[in-house]
């Protein structure tokens, strides 16, 4: 169908607005390489990761900038939180729909939707004054890896439950109406039908949830103790990339304020791969 | 037969339990925030000024600057998510690949962590724009961040509008975008405005982006130059940096809290009546 000159003139409007829209994303890649490369120059690769501790100055050759410790928090408390919020999510989303009346079900979905809503520095300061006075009572110091992952695990539940919850409600009816003519039981209909058609969905949920996890920054600066050090137990205080961000752009300068945006190019690049698996995962379910 | 029974029973009483668990930690921290909170809130908490670095005194330029950093985000958000949602939802079949890019990109800035959004704004709107750490450097940034959730939503609210009437409006020859400002965006507005209600959800909600943005002054904004504090990192500064201000910040929290809640219920039951009415039609 052909446009009228009034419907292109708008079409090209919007065409423009649309582009702007990617070219923010440009943007924001661009700045964050160009601030980060006089620390990629001055300071190189491999000191990031092989000198003696995170101790930076604005001069290169006097301070140390290892930022491994802060990547193994990352790592460690995503993972965690990942290990908790996975499988909960998933039995949730499974609740709402084989096991609770639909009432309840109903109820149960407002309810996560209402606790996806909550902002994250109220979940972090909740879990500074309730959650790490519990924790330092069973191991101090309090603040620590173990408060971080429940904290973040209480986070990205919601994700994990509305996407699998989805997820769920886009397996063909057939399936499961075979199963109950084959006479399989609830249980059995779920394991080996409903996770398997939905398997795309399900890894697709806890792929979101699992960069919410890593780019969470300020409940994870209140509950995590923020000491960069690599954690020996759950209850040793961690740093995670975010918070180092989150803590010290404040008041660096020279290589400091560089190599913060470097590891803030390295959350991106981390986050844009994860999406981009994502995307694939989804138009893989698409296609089956 | 027994055994096979007994293991389903206790496979459902587990998913029970994993249900009533979380139901449980929600309901904990909304009582802890509500019960701390209440006692500290009246008309002065939420009007006067703040006294010896938040310990005291109440949020009214809190609230004043986190309505103008919202204010200037919408503004700058709103012209670019509809135009976006426009070209993605009735556009879309002539130029596939120039969408596909810009949904991907949409996509790629939905992930994008708050804090490295901040890292961004502090370079660009703070430092190369000049803008220094003011509210209009905070809501640029926010505006960045709710782009993509936004568009979005505009783009679902847009395309739950029934085709019935792009056909009946092609068919009288009506040009498309008349046809979009009269007939399509009207019946689409409770979809939009659930759309606007995430987005305002989601920017409230905000800290990392706006710390390094905004700033942290927490005085009566004189103009949109100034730095000025939101709530959220009212809240964050007085848990972390200030001793003592554990009560104001659970009362900050509450109104946060209350407002966000407010929001969302609104945008559920917009969107939860509009695609009922669909069904309907």
């Amino acid at each position: 169908m052909s446009l009228s000159p009034l419907d292109k003139r708008w079409f090209w409007l919007c065409r423009f607005f649309a582009f702007t829209c990617a070219l923010i994303i440009c943007f924001i890649i661009l700045f964050l390489f160009v601030e980060s490369i006089p620390a990629i120059q001055s300071i190189g690769l491999e000191r990031f990761f092989n000198d003696s501790s995170w101790h930076p100055t604005p001069d290169p050759s006097t301070g140390s900038f290892n930022l491994s410790a802060m990547l193994v928090g990352t790592l460690a408390a995503t993972l965690g939180a990942i290990i908790f919020a996975g499988p909960l999510g998933i039995l949730a989303a499974i609740f709402c729909h084989f096991y609770a009346p639909k009432q309840i079900a109903y109820l149960f979905r407002r309810m996560i939707e209402l606790l996806a809503g909550i902002p994250s520095v109220v979940f972090g300061f909740w879990g500074l004054v309730t959650l790490a006075p519990i924790i330092r009572n069973l191991a101090p110091p309090g603040p620590s890896l173990c408060a971080g992952i429940i904290i973040l695990t209480m986070m990205i539940l919601p994700t994990v439950v509305l996407l699998s919850d989805a997820a769920i409600k886009n397996i063909p009816k057939k399936y499961i109406e075979g199963a109950a003519a084959l006479g399989l039981s609830r249980w059995s209909t779920i394991k080996s039908i409903v996770i398997r058609a939905s398997k795309e969905g399900l890894s697709n949920a806890i792929m979101l949830a699992t960069g919410r996890a890593i780019g969470e920054t300020m409940a994870v600066v209140m509950v995590c103790g923020n000491i960069a050090q690599i954690p020996n137990s759950l209850f040793d205080p961690i740093r995670t990339l975010t918070a180092n961000i989150a803590l010290e752009l404040g008041y660096a300068t020279g290589q400091h304020r560089s190599s913060l945006f470097f590891s803030g190019l390295l959350l991106l690049g981390i986050i844009t791969m994860m999406v981009l698996i994502s995307e694939k995962l989804k138009s893989e379910a698409i296609r089956d | 037969m027994t055994d096979k029974t007994l293991s389903q029973d206790l496979i459902c009483g587990f998913i029970w339990c994993v249900a009533l668990g979380i139901t449980f930690m929600f309901c904990w921290i909304l009582f802890d925030i509500i019960s701390h909170g209440i006692p500290e809130i009246s008309w002065t908490f939420l009007t006067s000024s703040v006294q010896q670095a938040g310990r005291s005194g109440g949020i009214g330029p809190i609230i004043i600057s986190t309505l103008l950093i919202l204010l200037v985000c919408l503004c700058v958000s709103i012209p670019l998510a509809l135009a976006t949602a426009i070209l993605l939802s009735e556009f879309s079949n002539s130029h596939q690949r120039f969408t596909r890019l810009i949904s991907t990109s949409l996509e790629i800035l939905a992930g994008i962590p708050s804090i490295v959004f901040g890292l961004f704004g502090n370079a660009f709107f703070c430092i190369i724009c000049g803008l220094g750490f003011s509210i209009l450097s905070g809501g640029l940034t926010l505006a960045c961040m709710v782009l993509p959730i936004l568009t979005r939503s505009i783009e679902i609210g847009l395309r739950s509008v029934s085709d019935d009437y792009r056909l009946a409006g092609a068919a009288l020859a009506i040009p498309r975008v008349k046809l979009l400002w009269r007939i399509i965006l009207p019946a689409a507005t409770p979809g939009l405005v659930a759309g606007l209600m995430l987005g305002i959800g989601r920017a409230l909600a905000e800290t990392a982006a706006l710390i390094f943005t905004s700033g942290y002054v927490d005085r009566m904004p004189g103009s949109l130059l100034d730095s000025g504090r939101a709530l959220s990192i009212h809240i964050y500064d007085l848990a972390m940096n200030v001793s003592g201000g554990e009560t104001n910040a659970y009362a900050t929290a509450l109104i946060l809290l209350v407002l966000l809640l407010v929001i969302n219920l609104v945008a559920q039951w917009l969107s939860h009546r509009f695609l009922y009415r669909k069904v309907q039609l």
